[in-house]
């Protein structure tokens, strides 16, 4: 995903000699320099802002009717237009909106803290301890999460909505928490560790003061794709009925509404359809740079080097 | 090879097994079959609403390790049991299983194939207003969800092929075939391909975008290789040791990938079935879970895993055919 073209990359001995330039600075320079990932950080920022400011933008909420104007299309008195019952489309897109980027977030925060404290402990502790949680990870592989919160979704039916972002979280870790526990596996013989372990520190300080920060790059950018996996899965769901309840709405609700209706009222399952792709795309954009800009072993970047 | 195979097998089959008691316990415990009855009108009798439950194994007052044992003995006896609707259960099966297979079948080799050669050439002329466009394309694709992507498809192709295109080579997006057509096997089959092209794509777009993705890295990564340039200084030609010995080693990893990828590609036909109203299994499974049928949801939940473990068995032999590291004895 490099579309920047200075082919130059830091070698490392050339950040030394040059200028003394903290880790940070480095990244966020890196960062910068991806035009793609500028973007998608601008526009994910956007998306948020709009979908919180923008019902205040009309009178009009959730779940009023304008029954004087029932489907109809986009105009200055509703701007995304209107449903079959008269809500406007657009205060709905924007409610959904909402709903769909917080869950994101915090699934997204949620699965991956698992996959650090599981991956970790795994990979720390080793023995059994490794044994019963990759056999934990292996069967949940075996079962898409997707089927599993389907069959689930009696159970939060009428419950808040905070539950299915922890049950969706819940089933959500399990390849992260390989790759942190391959992770750990070799920085667990690296002196810093074995220093600490030999002066004493127990081990829970060790796995989170010395071994995840040292991973902190790669669950950075893990976090950040996740927010855009568990939006698109949160939306599947949802369009099912087994996600998002009603009162509450979000756009994989919004575009199971308009579904029945695409072909003759386009709007009304467009609107959220279009909101939801920028939203993901603007995210896997953003975590792509993120990876290039944190991870200097990362394909595109040796790719560019070896030119 | 074979001896490894087998115990691969075996590790696979008590994942299966495993994988089958789990999704039996979570949906005999979370769907409610009782429901169905009781929101009846007029409500049967208790006693009948007894009875039903009871034949049917779904008697939430019967304890649950008791109806997943006999759920259990009669499955590896065969019997899959009943569906809500009380018609065999495998009867059905068989008929759905032969519709999804062949989408999934479809859409993951086309898929596969095409994005395989996307990424190769993406990555061979990286940079390019292709590469540019490709990765573009796939990182859009890649960023719609499954339902949005079949929509779509339905209103491109109802908005601008049927409208320009001579009446006969109509796309159709409603089932898998035009019930009492008549005519002969050639419009049979012309009837079923008009009607497989949308589904298909459907399915075929995100794993394009998905395997070309993969495929660009993991191609760039052995562009730079030393063997490569050793092979071209002994005089291979650039074009041949890039498929000789190139294309190989990239393809490596895509047998993982493809592994992943075909056992999770049921979820995304579930999508595409239900909005194409095809048959499947993925569609079954949807209809399951909203009529309660707990033997229903099992069976799908058993046919996932079997799809798992053998997408999983293909991949550790690609991975071995493609990789002369690989040497099991």
């Amino acid at each position: 995903m490099a579309v920047v073209k200075e082919p130059e990359v830091l070698a490392p001995e050339a950040e030394e000699t040059t200028e003394v330039v903290s880790r940070g600075r480095l990244v966020w320079r890196r960062f910068l320099r991806r035009k793609l990932a500028i973007g998608g950080l601008v526009v994910l920022v956007a998306m948020f802002v709009l979908a919180f400011a923008g019902p205040h933008l009309t009178h009009w909420k959730t779940f009023d009717q304008d029954l004087d104007n029932t489907l109809q299309g986009p105009s200055l008195r509703h701007f995304f237009g209107t449903t079959q019952l008269g809500q406007d489309v657009f205060v709905r897109t924007m409610a959904g909106l909402q709903k769909s980027l917080v869950i994101g977030l915090l699934t997204a925060f949620f699965s991956t803290g698992t996959a650090a404290i599981v991956g970790a402990s795994a990979g720390y502790f080793g023995g059994w301890v490794d044994r019963i949680l990759m056999w934990i990870v292996d069967l949940l592989l075996v079962l898409p999460s997707f089927m599993i919160l389907a069959i689930l979704s009696p159970h939060f039916r009428g419950k808040t909505w905070l539950l299915f972002v922890l049950l969706l979280a819940a089933f959500s870790w399990m390849i992260t928490a390989r790759i942190v526990r391959g992770l750990t596996l070799s920085l667990r013989e690296r002196e810093f560790v074995q220093a600490a372990r030999f002066m004493g520190v127990p081990s829970y300080a060790v796995i989170f003061r010395h071994l995840l920060p040292s991973m902190s790059s790669f669950l950075i950018i893990d976090a950040t794709l996740n927010v855009g996996g568990a939006i698109l899965a949160e939306s599947g769901l949802s369009y099912f009925g087994f996600g998002v309840q009603f009162p509450d709405v979000s756009l994989g609700t919004l575009i199971a509404d308009g579904t029945p209706a695409a072909l003759t009222y386009p709007w009304i399952f467009l609107f959220p359809g279009l909101c939801l792709i920028v939203a993901v795309l603007a995210v896997n954009v953003m975590g792509d740079g993120l990876r290039d800009a944190l991870d200097p072993n990362s394909s595109a970047v040796k790719a560019r080097t070896m030119k | 090879m074979l001896k490894f195979l087998l115990r691969r097998f075996a590790n696979y089959l008590v994942l299966v097994g495993l994988a089958a008691c789990l999704g039996y316990f979570l949906a005999a415990s979370s769907l409610h079959p009782r429901s169905n009855y009781e929101l009846r009108n007029p409500r049967p009798s208790q006693q009948s609403i007894e009875t039903k439950l009871n034949e049917l194994n779904l008697n939430d007052r019967t304890p649950l390790v008791k109806r997943f044992t006999r759920w259990g003995t009669h499955f590896v006896q065969g019997d899959m049991g009943k569906t809500i609707q009380e018609r065999p259960l495998w009867e059905e099966m068989k008929r759905r299983m032969g519709v999804s297979l062949r989408l999934l079948a479809l859409g993951s080799m086309i898929g596969a194939v095409a994005g395989v050669t996307l990424g190769v050439l993406g990555a061979v002329k990286q940079y390019s207003w292709f590469d540019h466009g490709s990765t573009a394309w796939s990182f859009l694709i890649l960023s719609t969800p499954v339902f949005l992507l079949a929509v779509l498809l339905k209103v491109a192709a109802y908005k601008y092929w049927n409208s320009h295109v001579p009446t006969g080579w109509d796309l159709y997006f409603v089932g898998e075939y035009t019930p009492n057509l008549g005519g002969g096997f050639i419009e049979a089959f012309r009837d079923r391909l008009t009607h497989l092209i949308v589904p298909t794509l459907g399915i075929v777009l995100g794993q394009i975008a998905f395997y070309s993705r993969y495929q660009r890295n993991s191609f760039l990564d052995v562009m730079g290789a030393d063997f490569l340039r050793t092979a071209q200084a002994k005089g291979l030609r650039r074009r041949k040791a890039l498929i000789k010995h190139g294309l190989r080693t990239a393809l490596i990893p895509m047998a993982t990938f493809f592994a992943y990828s075909f056992g999770l590609l049921l979820v995304g036909a579930t999508f595409t079935e239900k909005i194409f109203a095809w048959h499947g299994m993925g569609e079954w499974f949807i209809d399951a879970i909203n009529t309660n049928d707990v033997n229903v949801v099992a069976a799908v939940i058993v046919f996932q895993a079997v799809l798992i473990l053998l997408a999983g068995l293909v991949a550790d032999v690609l991975y071995a055919a493609l990789d002369p590291r690989v040497r099991i004895r």
